[in-house]
């Protein structure tokens, strides 16, 4: 066969479908703008729902990287067009030619200051998910900003995602089940820390996150149904927080040690401009829009150019690897016309 | 209802069957943001009268969803309409409106 494809981005979705399409007998190039394979993924300690360590999965991933499928680190693709059959992908300095292309982007995590109010870069105790996944990698626990180790934490959900004040209509998906997650891993590393989870709906929808649900219940985490409106500092960088308690139709407030805010997904910077180069248009949430949602969630309205992952929307890993694997078929379907 | 042992707390159950939804229906037609509400209780928490009265805006609406209006008006009464409220909400309700709807209502056709 021989002929050639090129996968933008080397997350999960992007890895994944270069091994199947690199089984396949394709040639298969992945361009991974950052300086390590893995994307987000890489920067998280632990998965939901089995608590197992990121690494195994990633490094799995990326087991195969040595020749067919290779990878080229730190190379931004800046625009991508068609000419016939083939594509022209341009990076600083250098141009590629594919027969087919893989836009597999991910995402970005909600830059959570700009929810303000909830004082993240103001607070120094008020940090995000993917900083607990950071702390839980180095010191096994949740750490203070003066080093101690904090004993009343509050997870605050949907922050960046169900909100229309920054234009994040959407629910990302994953970031109850790791609010869950994370609310226990955070009791098993401080069993007499109290946890707090400040929800408005918890979305258990995948196998083995309703056990992590009742799990969490079991070991005394304490859920409230509200949605945070503010936050303020208190006297050595505690952090008093403010909801209703809409189960008791009751204003609450709570002073914490720490705050951790579940960031949701956003659209990969970059994504969109690259698109527009193929005449391809963003969704109404700001993700690359598929040809159609239930036949063709793979498909995006320009021939030879396919989409997997979560640069499609928010997607959990075994979204990704089935979006992938997908993708593999049809762009093995398309090569072989 | 059938004979059976234990009398019904009449005054404890919602009968959508009987309630009146008109109020709801009059105020989604003015402004149609009070349909979008997902009861997350940011108004609430956020509020600057809430500090000193029993007042919920989440409240409010929800009365009104469940006909009982006496409920919805009185409690309309306590906003202040700072408007703090209207910062807060994911969903972009007008809630200021809807309180002034409310009271408009009260006005207008006595519910």
């Amino acid at each position: 066969m021989g002929k050639e494809v090129a996968i933008i981005g080397g997350g999960v979705a992007g890895l994944e479908a270069a091994n199947q399409l690199a089984t396949l007998g394709y040639n298969v190039i992945i361009f991974e703008k950052k300086g390590q394979p893995g994307g987000n993924a890489a920067k998280w300690d632990r998965l939901f729902p089995n608590r197992r360590h990121t690494s195994e999965v990633v490094n799995s991933l990326k087991s195969r990287l040595n020749g067919n499928p290779s990878i080229m680190l730190s190379t931004a693709i800046s625009s991508v067009t068609k000419s016939g059959n083939r594509f022209v992908l341009a990076t600083k300095g250098k141009n590629f030619e594919a027969d087919a292309i893989l836009l597999a982007t991910g995402f970005e995590l909600f830059p959570a200051e700009k929810k303000e109010e909830y004082g993240y870069g103001i607070y120094e105790n008020v940090i995000t998910s993917a900083e607990l996944e950071e702390m839980f990698a180095k010191h096994g626990k949740p750490v203070m900003k003066n080093g101690s180790t904090p004993s009343k934490i509050a997870f605050i959900h949907c922050v960046g995602s169900r909100d229309e004040k920054v234009n994040k209509p959407y629910c990302s998906k994953v970031c109850c089940v790791t609010a869950v997650k994370q609310a226990i891993e955070v009791k098993e590393a401080i069993p007499a820390a109290e946890v707090y989870s400040l929800y408005m709906d918890l979305r258990m929808f995948g196998p083995g996150y309703e056990d992590l649900y009742k799990e969490a219940q079991q070991i005394g985490i304490n859920f409230i149904r509200g949605r945070l409106s503010e936050a303020s500092e208190l006297d050595g960088g505690r952090v008093q927080i403010k909801t209703e308690d809409t189960l008791s139709s009751r204003p609450l407030k709570m002073s914490v040690d720490m705050v951790v805010l579940m960031v949701g997904m956003s659209p990969a910077l970059g994504t969109i401009e690259l698109i527009s180069g193929l005449g391809l248009k963003p969704n109404k949430d700001g993700f690359v829009a598929v040809a159609d949602y239930h036949l063709n969630p793979i498909g995006t309205g320009v021939e030879g150019v396919f989409v997997a992952g979560a640069c499609s929307g928010p997607s959990n890993i075994t979204d990704s690897v089935n979006a992938a694997r997908s993708a593999a078929i049809e762009i093995h379907k398309y090569l072989s016309k | 209802m059938v004979d059976f042992g234990y009398a019904p707390l009449e005054i404890k159950i919602h009968d959508l069957d009987k309630a009146n939804l008109t109020l709801g229906e009059w105020i989604a037609e003015r402004d149609e943001t009070f349909k979008h509400c997902i009861a997350c209780g940011s108004c609430t928490a956020t509020c600057t009268a809430g500090k000193f009265t029993a007042f919920s805006f989440r409240e409010m609406c929800h009365s009104i969803r469940r006909g009982e209006l006496m409920e919805a008006i009185t409690e309309s009464e306590k906003c202040m309409l700072c408007g703090k409220c209207i910062l807060a909400c994911p969903r972009n309700v007008n809630t200021r409106n809807i309180v002034k709807l409310v009271r408009k209502a009260n006005q207008n056709f006595r519910v």
